[in-house]
């Protein structure tokens, strides 16, 4: 539905763009799914970008915004490659097939996807552990909440998803044995009308405290402000604006190290199709900055988790773990680890909701 | 806990069904004209992203909601020159237009993606908002929301109580006898053009102003749609827009309180719920509402074919 955009917006963009192609010089197109200026998941992206612009002296970005994540997808990638493009970001799950689809035709371009489960030997993956700051930031969710009821809002049930919801309900139960997670899905990154919606229906349920994996997680934020209840956000820190006194803390991406390390090892030649996932060790993603009511003491556990988690004293998934059926996942010995981002299809048990 | 779901649920149903009410309205007024507009979804883009830039630039709410009325009909009047004057294909001209209204209101829109406007705000109803059960359902709602019942009459009226309401029925039952008869039918088609257009405008501004309080590209997502459907829900009668508005909010609110109470269905299914109602309704209606459809609108369909 978005293509008169994506397509103005591509051609600025190559137009602009297009008064360097004399030198062969590195060219690097990414594809964003929303608008960079959405205060999540693609302005986290794109900022990324822009830190990989500043540490590589001479490369040439090309940017499309409001991608669709279909066949058009694959003819803004060749458009890229036509311009010049050897390395592609492909910035959204749903880009996986048709950034495969474009990487069997051009063998010699790169392709590095956000938190895709497939590969080819031109084709590797990305994605920060969003599950361990959820745990951390889950903490703070549990320590906040009056009413013990936590609300999650987010587009699908997909594992990496799943992974932080049951993330964030075990960090929040360190806090309160009582808590639960009541999920609800949009099927939409991005809708702000559902999103307002779904923010109204949880307060009313009695949720106090509200997070959310959404591309632009600005309404659901404002909402919660305006019902009086606290927030958690994800993917940008630029979020806490939006809700002075509600704002606990967030998720934030932070890519552009990742970004400058995977297009360096490219162009050394050293870089080999992988899955590259980090924790919260890796400065992939961090915790944004505590709102006004987050207590010393909260701050001082999550500081504690958080340490503990990079010296390895702290596994989150411990066995044994139930799911939200009463079937036993994670047996008694057994721990999970960051493989779970991409194999989570349960939720674990004080989560309301449903894996599928 | 029953209670509290249906209280929940109500009261979301009521703030969904708000922008489908007025675009469907709107289109109401269009289609009595013997004309259809397929692109109420792009007109109310148009006003969703108009009504948000206004706002945010001049800081008043009332001038975004009247900049929405503004642009909503004018760019409405964008199908009188095709489909009026010059008899063009009305389906294709109005898709033509949804495309256009997502592109102007995506492209003119993006200065103000990731900005958030307080816009319309609830305002409680003084002495009945504090009733037991129905006062957070009907009376702490926003002013639009307030607004649909007297603007549904407004509509009958002007439809069904005065002579311009007579001649644009006319000319959407048989413009030629209408035109025989010395009706300007070419005038009356722009301003039902017009007005539909201030009413979808306005349902934008709803979305933008009151719900989402942001604007994104697509923010309408498809609500224009479910808008043209209702119109064959309430058979063309303004009244009757308003219980199917809230049978369609209904659906959508539905979606998401059953998840936020906990109900074991699957989220891919709830999804499905509004399309479900709208093929079910639709099924069930198709006697019912063939004989009131104007008749100069089986035109459209006959030469298109």
């Amino acid at each position: 539905m978005s293509r008169t955009k994506f397509a103005l917006t591509l051609a600025l963009t190559l137009a602009t763009a297009g008064q360097a192609w004399a030198d062969p010089k590195l060219v690097v197109g990414a594809l964003h799914v929303g608008s960079i200026k959405d205060a999540g998941y693609n302005q986290a992206s794109h900022e990324g970008l822009e830190q990989l612009k500043k540490n590589i002296p001479g490369l040439t970005l090309l940017e499309a915004e409001n991608v669709p994540e279909s066949a058009d997808a694959e003819r803004v990638m060749e458009q890229m490659i036509n311009k010049g493009a050897t390395i592609i970001i492909a910035q959204s799950f749903g880009y996986q097939d048709p950034a495969l689809n474009v990487a069997a035709k051009h063998p010699k371009v790169t392709f590095l996807h956000a938190s895709g489960f497939k590969l080819a030997p031109n084709f590797g993956t990305f994605w920060g552990n969003n599950f361990e700051a959820m745990y951390l930031a889950g903490i703070a969710a549990g320590a906040a909440t009056q009413t013990g009821k936590l609300g999650f809002i987010t587009a699908f049930p997909i594992p990496n998803i799943l992974a932080s919801i049951n993330a964030f309900e075990l960090g929040a139960r360190t806090q309160n044995a009582k808590v639960t997670t009541t999920v609800t899905y949009n099927n939409a990154w991005v809708d702000p009308v559902k999103e307002a919606a779904a923010v109204n229906a949880l307060a009313d349920a009695g949720v106090d405290v509200v997070t959310m994996i959404t591309d632009s997680p600005i309404t659901i934020v404002k909402t919660a402000e305006a019902r009086g209840i606290k927030s958690i956000g994800f993917h940008s820190d630029a979020l806490a604006a939006f809700a002075p006194k509600g704002w606990l803390t967030g998720v934030a991406y932070t890519w552009g190290d990742l970004y400058t390390k995977l297009v360096k090892d490219i162009v050394a030649g050293t870089w080999r199709s992988g899955h590259v996932r980090g924790g919260i060790e890796s400065g992939y993603l961090k915790l944004a900055a505590f709102g006004p009511s987050v207590t010393a003491e909260t701050k001082a556990r999550i500081a504690k988790a958080q340490a503990d988690i990079i010296a390895g004293k702290l596994v989150i998934f411990r066995g044994p773990i139930k799911d939200n059926a009463g079937n036993l996942v994670i047996p008694e010995g057994k721990a999970g680890g960051i493989e779970l981002l991409d194999s989570t299809n349960w939720l674990i048990e004080g989560v309301i909701g449903q894996a599928k | 806990m029953p209670s509290e779901f249906l209280q929940g649920w109500l009261a979301g149903a009521i703030v969904a069904s708000t922008p489908i009410f007025y675009a469907a309205l709107g289109e109401t007024l269009v289609e009595r004209a013997g004309l259809i507009n397929l692109g109420v979804e792009g007109t109310m883009l148009v006003g969703a992203s108009v009504s948000f830039a206004v706002a945010s630039v001049t800081g008043s709410t009332l001038l975004g909601l009247a900049a929405a009325v503004l642009a909503g009909g004018a760019f409405n009047l964008l199908l009188g020159p095709l489909v009026v004057a010059r008899g063009a294909n009305q389906l294709a001209s109005g898709l033509a237009l949804m495309f256009l209204g997502q592109g102007l209101s995506a492209y003119y829109g993006k200065p103000f993606v990731g900005t958030t406007v307080d816009g319309l705000a609830p305002l409680p109803v003084p002495g009945l908002a504090s009733l037991p059960w129905l006062g957070p359902i009907l009376f702490r709602q926003d002013a639009l929301v307030y607004l649909t019942v007297p603007c549904a009459l407004a509509v009958w009226g002007l439809l069904q109580r005065t002579s311009w309401g007579l001649h644009l029925r006319a000319v959407g039952e048989d413009r030629l006898v209408a035109y025989a008869a010395g009706s300007r039918t070419g005038l009356l088609r722009h301003q039902a053009l017009f007005l539909g257009g201030t009413l979808a405008g306005l349902a934008g501004a709803h979305l933008s102003l009151a719900i989402a309080h942001t604007w994104t590209e697509g923010l309408t997502a498809g609500r224009g749609f479910i808008a043209v459907a209702l119109v064959i829900f309430g058979a063309w009668n303004p009244l009757r827009v308003l219980p199917g508005a809230l049978l369609f909010g209904g659906t959508l609110a539905l979606q998401i309180q059953l998840q936020a109470r906990g109900a074991q269905v699957s989220p891919f299914l709830l999804d499905m719920l509004p399309y479900l109602v709208t093929l079910a309704v639709l099924v069930q209606l198709r006697k019912a509402s063939r004989g009131r459809m104007p008749e100069g609108l089986k035109e459209v369909f006959e030469s298109s074919a």
